[in-house]
């Protein structure tokens, strides 16, 4: 009876592994083989490499797409982390009535579904397109304003600052730091891991995003990796092998986050539910 | 006289010093107030203007209708409107389905693996562990094509069901609308399975072992023991993922898009989808799109509520 159990549970643990990992090794044995041989099935590693990679670059704007993904992602990454620190601090520090009011409010914006407010966002861009081009419709800049600041962050930062001492803000005011300088003196340096696990999520998030993308930019020389990879996806006569290279391109930044920093990975996703 | 003066002058000089600090005191305490509004206060404009005022504008629209920017107030007639049309309700019934079938798959699926691998005995745990989480870092939209390829007419699935007897022709899986579903949902599944784990793992190695231990001696199955001992013990996790699932099942958009279009017809349409088709695809008609995209609001609403007066009545 317990060894029986035992093949169940390891039978059960491997297929699901297998069925996990196979998607990945098909992509990977797929960019070393012509489409034609993808097409047949084959699952083994091939010479084809240099060629799809060569074909990739040559046909498809990959490096463009690759520099606006960089840019979004890594502006989002910055603004995102300043700003939800600052907050989340100032929620849990500076703590009042008020703003844990405010707070409350800010919460349920985690709740408003991204459809239903993309048509008014798609508006607003729209009506200061003519007067700030930078951040109008088709720009990077209104890629990057409304997933800038959201209430998930703050709520991780604060979350995280219920266990920064306060003591040490005693310590710096008492030093004579002002406000400010006792958060990015003090606060900062301290909660370095917690900044690693926000940044690796907040990149994450603004590199895999699609919608908005797709609302708000126009021109194909705008285009990040998503949207490149979603209009390759759609096309009639698809060359596998090339695909393929331009989708595992796009998965390696997250793909080796994830395995150099799997522990700050996993603490980004806790931190939504710690405390 | 003098014996008085010198009197006066001990008592006077501590109470204008403590008059000053509680004076000082309190405006620092104000300042430190005001420091703290300033803390906080970009990040509550910006949500402010870039979720808040957008709700409400999205509200305001819904009652209204006209092409691109020449919109009128029409009253309730969004709304009545959606009750007539055949392509709001396939997506409202498609989305439906991909919730009450996908989200509790996934939730047993992923609390059957953890509980599985916490078993302190299991070997090769961080390779099964890191395998089943793995799905989490393709994105979206790259894990939507690849299984598009996957499950296409000469894809590799219809090429191992075909070589290993189980089906006896290709099955068109995109073009027939109960298999895209099928697609659709195993592809979330796939997706998110190893992101739940992980949740309840964490929340697994707070659960004291002798529970177990006791449990045993008193001689509960295993079976008994994963219903009456690990369900209880993680449902305020187990409430939070139900809940960000549903929220994110509820707005599926990238999947539907890449992976069958909402074909075959509109077999696999969601609602999220349907906004955008409304305002960007078709004719722009922002009104009726904001009108769809309330029932996304009110399911969000009303569904956290409901899974929170289950989670509550079973305490």
């Amino acid at each position: 009876m317990n060894s029986l159990k035992r093949i169940f549970i390891y039978t059960f643990l491997s297929v699901a592994a297998i069925v996990s990992i196979f998607p990945f090794l098909w992509m990977l044995t797929s960019i070393t083989n012509k489409s034609v041989d993808v097409t047949q099935g084959r699952l083994l590693p091939g010479t084809h490499l240099i060629e799809n990679l060569k074909t990739l670059f040559a046909t498809v704007d990959i490096v463009p797409a690759l520099i606006n993904s960089s840019i979004i992602a890594i502006i989002t990454t910055f603004l995102t982390l300043l700003l939800a620190s600052l907050a989340g601090y100032g929620f849990e520090i500076h703590r009042s009535k008020g703003k844990d009011i405010i707070f409350t409010i800010l919460l349920l914006s985690m709740m408003i579904p991204f459809a239903a407010i993309m048509i008014p966002l798609y508006r607003m861009f729209g009506s200061i397109s003519e007067t700030a081009p930078l951040i109008g419709i088709d720009s990077l800049g209104a890629v990057i304003l409304p997933t800038a600041t959201t209430a998930f962050f703050i709520f991780f930062f604060r979350q995280n600052t219920k266990m920064f001492p306060k003591d040490l803000v005693e310590a710096g005011r008492i030093d004579g730091l002002s406000e400010i300088g006792v958060f990015f003196r003090i606060y900062v340096p301290t909660m370095k891991t917690t900044y690693a696990a926000a940044a690796i999520i907040a990149f994450m998030n603004s590199w895999n995003n699609y919608l908005w993308p797709l609302v708000i930019l126009q021109s194909p020389e705008k285009r990040t990796i998503p949207l490149l990879i979603s209009n390759l996806g759609s096309s009639y006569s698809p060359d596998y092998g090339v695909i393929m290279s331009a989708i595992v391109i796009a998965t390696l930044p997250t793909a080796l986050v994830f395995f150099l920093m799997q522990k700050h990975f996993v603490a980004g996703m806790m931190g939504s539910v710690k405390g | 006289m003098s014996q008085l003066g010198t009197k006066k002058a001990e008592v006077d000089l501590p109470v204008r010093t403590k008059y000053e600090e509680s004076r000082r005191q309190k405006t620092g305490v104000f300042f430190k107030k005001k420091v703290g509004w300033l803390f906080i206060i970009v990040s509550v404009i910006a949500i402010t203007i870039f979720n808040f005022y957008p709700m409400v504008q999205a509200f305001l629209l819904s009652f209204q209708s006209g092409m691109g920017a020449n919109l009128e107030y029409v009253g309730l007639d969004n709304w009545r409107r959606l009750f007539g049309d055949p392509t709001f309700i396939a997506a409202l019934t498609n989305t439906t389905i991909y919730l009450l079938i996908q989200v509790p798959l996934m939730i047993v699926l992923a609390l059957f693996f953890s509980v599985l691998l916490n078993d302190p005995k299991l070997k090769f745990k961080s390779f099964f562990r890191i395998a089943i989480f793995l799905p989490c870092v393709t994105s979206l939209v790259a894990y939507s094509v690849v299984f598009k390829y996957l499950f296409g007419i000469d894809g590799i699935v219809n090429q191992f069901l075909i070589n290993f007897g189980f089906i006896p022709q290709t099955i068109n899986f995109l073009a027939d609308p109960f298999w895209a579903k099928v697609v659709i949902i195993l592809a979330i599944t796939w997706r998110w399975t190893g992101y739940n784990m992980i949740f309840y793992l964490a929340a697994l190695q707070n659960v004291d072992k002798s529970i177990y231990e006791a449990a045993k001696i008193d001689g509960a199955s295993s079976f008994q023991q994963f219903f009456q001992i690990t369900v209880p013990m993680l449902k305020p996790i187990i409430l939070f993922t139900s809940i960000t699932s549903t929220i994110g099942t509820l707005q599926i958009f990238d999947e539907i898009v890449n992976i069958t279009n909402g074909g075959p017809g509109n077999a696999t349409i969601s609602i999220s989808q349907y906004i955008y088709n409304l305002s960007f695809e078709y004719t722009p008609d922002f009104g009726y799109a904001s009108t769809v995209s309330y029932v996304i609001v009110i399911l969000v609403v009303i569904l956290s509520i409901i899974q929170f007066r289950v989670a509550g009545e079973k305490k």
